[in-house]
């Protein structure tokens, strides 16, 4: 909201960090307002109006913005979310090139910290660090003036406003660095973004696609932590925790959307999602359909990730040695071996393959890749339980 | 903010002189010419004599050399130039795409550098 106001990327983060700045010196004193990130928006938006009232002496576009915004709603809550899509697509900007913009717009629309950007697109931090100063230099410097795109700009944009929101998302499920399973305010954020966007553009399956996704995937939030707040895996879950509704509602859109004959990746992960909230216990799973689903994936985004993914489904419908042999491939050729789940999927199929020290010394492998601690302690209890199958056989 | 509007080319690319879509062409380059002349954002724009007619000058050591032809070996040349002064990158854009080269090679657009008083 504050970067459309001022148009001004650097002036935005300046007068948010303010505003950020004056809450955490008023709130412990008077108290938390009613909606704290309203409260920040409309200071930082008071801040953007006083800059520009000071620099307006240039003309056009700030004073009517200025003009426009002193007549909005002073508390930022009524305007917030449209104003959070709007910012989005601004910031996913096409002079910018792709990679740079999602990374631009995950650290400033959304929030999320550099570390957390590094580890969901597989980078390292100074990486990520020197892409957001790329893409904030070219803004600056080529004169980028952030505003909400007109509707026949948008479709360029889209591209890359649905992979924020997939990512924001992505984090806000399995966040990094915090003690916490899930991150509720970044499901959230991105299921009230999706389903936006949704109602804006209701004929695009992708964007359907993308809902249904985040509902499917977010139905099953509950199940994911024990009271220990350690993870729980899918195939352990306790499968009564899911929100049954939120499911029926993502599996009536990606139903819609795939009816549309134009798949696209976020409708096919939102059908392997659909696949498990059909299974009433994790071994009714159609891994079979999973596995297909998944090929039919890699020929939209031929990731690594992705292949990993696979390998587990065909590890449960073929058996783990046909899943180990695709997993071994990528753990020795990929980017993927700095991703803590590979090796945590390989520990589990040595594990079931009866390959017990192997097993271990993948899960260690996972634990040298510093996970959040939810998945450092489901790791632990893996090893100690292999350890403690084991002992007795070395005995013996 | 002023933007120089770079239009390259490859040599003989878009319709051939004399040919109608040649004289349609040269209507489109005065309609977008006219268009930014129109809305007060055109500051200057010009074609260029063709590549051959270059002459490259560096310096070195104090002694200046000339080389014959363009500085850059590029299948693309430099054909001509527009100079924009508009509020944003988008608007520069949006009448960057309105220049024919845009169609038959590309159209690069960056911002001129504001030098300050001396």
């Amino acid at each position: 909201m504050v970067a459309r106001l001022a148009g001004d990327l650097s002036l935005a983060e300046d007068c948010t960090q303010e505003a950020c700045a004056a809450a955490i010196d008023q709130w412990p004193r008077e108290g938390l307002p009613a909606n704290p990130g309203g409260w920040v928006v409309a200071v930082a938006r008071r801040r953007a109006l006083d800059n520009l009232r000071r620099e307006s002496a240039r003309a056009g576009k700030e004073r009517e913005a200025v003009r426009e915004w002193a007549a909005a709603e002073p508390d930022g809550s009524a305007v917030a979310g449209d104003d959070q899509l709007a910012l989005l697509f601004a910031c996913c900007h096409p002079a910018l090139d792709p990679a740079s913009r999602v990374t631009l717009t995950l650290r400033v629309v959304c929030g999320l910290p550099t570390a957390s950007i590094a580890r969901l697109l597989l980078l390292s931090e100074p990486a990520v660090a020197q892409r957001i100063v790329r893409a904030k230099r070219k803004i600056r410097d080529a004169g980028i003036r952030l505003r909400v795109p007109d509707p026949g700009e948008r479709p360029v944009r889209l591209a890359s406003v649905l992979r924020v929101i997939y990512l924001t998302f992505t984090e806000g499920h399995s966040p990094h660095g915090i003690s916490a399973v899930v991150r509720d305010d970044l499901c959230g954020e991105a299921l009230r973004l999706a389903a936006r966007l949704h109602r804006l553009l209701p004929d695009e399956p992708e964007v359907t696609g993308l809902l249904a996704l985040i509902m499917l995937t977010g139905a099953r939030s509950a199940a994911r932590a024990d009271e220990d707040g350690a993870l729980v895996l899918l195939a352990d879950q306790d499968r009564s925790r899911w929100d049954r509704d939120r499911q029926d509602e993502g599996r009536s859109l990606v139903e819609a959307a795939l009816a549309q004959r134009r798949p696209g990746p976020y409708q096919l992960q939102a059908a392997i999602a659909a696949c498990h909230a059909d299974a009433e216990t994790a071994a009714d799973t159609d891994w079979r359909q999973i596995a297909a689903l998944y090929s039919e994936l890699l020929r939209f985004d031929p990731s690594p990730v992705i292949e990993a993914n696979r390998a587990v489904a065909v590890a449960y419908a073929e058996g783990p040695t046909a899943g180990m042999a695709i997993l071994d491939t990528l753990a020795a050729s990929s980017r993927l071996a700095r991703w803590p789940q590979l090796h945590i999927a390989r520990g589990a199929l040595l594990a079931q393959c009866g390959r017990h020290d192997d097993a271990i010394a993948a899960y260690r492998d996972a634990l040298a890749l510093e996970p959040a601690s939810a998945v450092r302690r489901h790791i632990s209890a893996q090893i100690a339980a292999l350890g403690a199958a084991h002992a007795p056989i070395e005995e013996t | 903010m002023k933007y120089i509007a770079l239009l390259y080319g490859e040599p003989g690319a878009g319709p051939a002189p004399g040919t109608p879509e040649f004289i349609r062409m040269l209507g489109e380059y005065q309609s977008a010419t006219t268009a930014m002349a129109n809305v007060g954002i055109l500051v200057d724009s010009s074609p260029l004599q063709p590549p051959h007619t270059a002459t490259t000058v560096r310096v070195r050591d104090g002694e200046t050399q000339l080389t014959d032809g363009p500085f850059a070996e590029i299948k693309e040349q430099l054909g001509g130039y527009y100079i924009l002064d508009c509020e944003d990158l988008d608007t520069a854009l949006r009448y960057a795409a309105m220049i024919p080269s845009a169609r038959y090679g590309s159209v690069e657009v960056r911002p001129v550098m504001v030098m300050g008083p001396p």
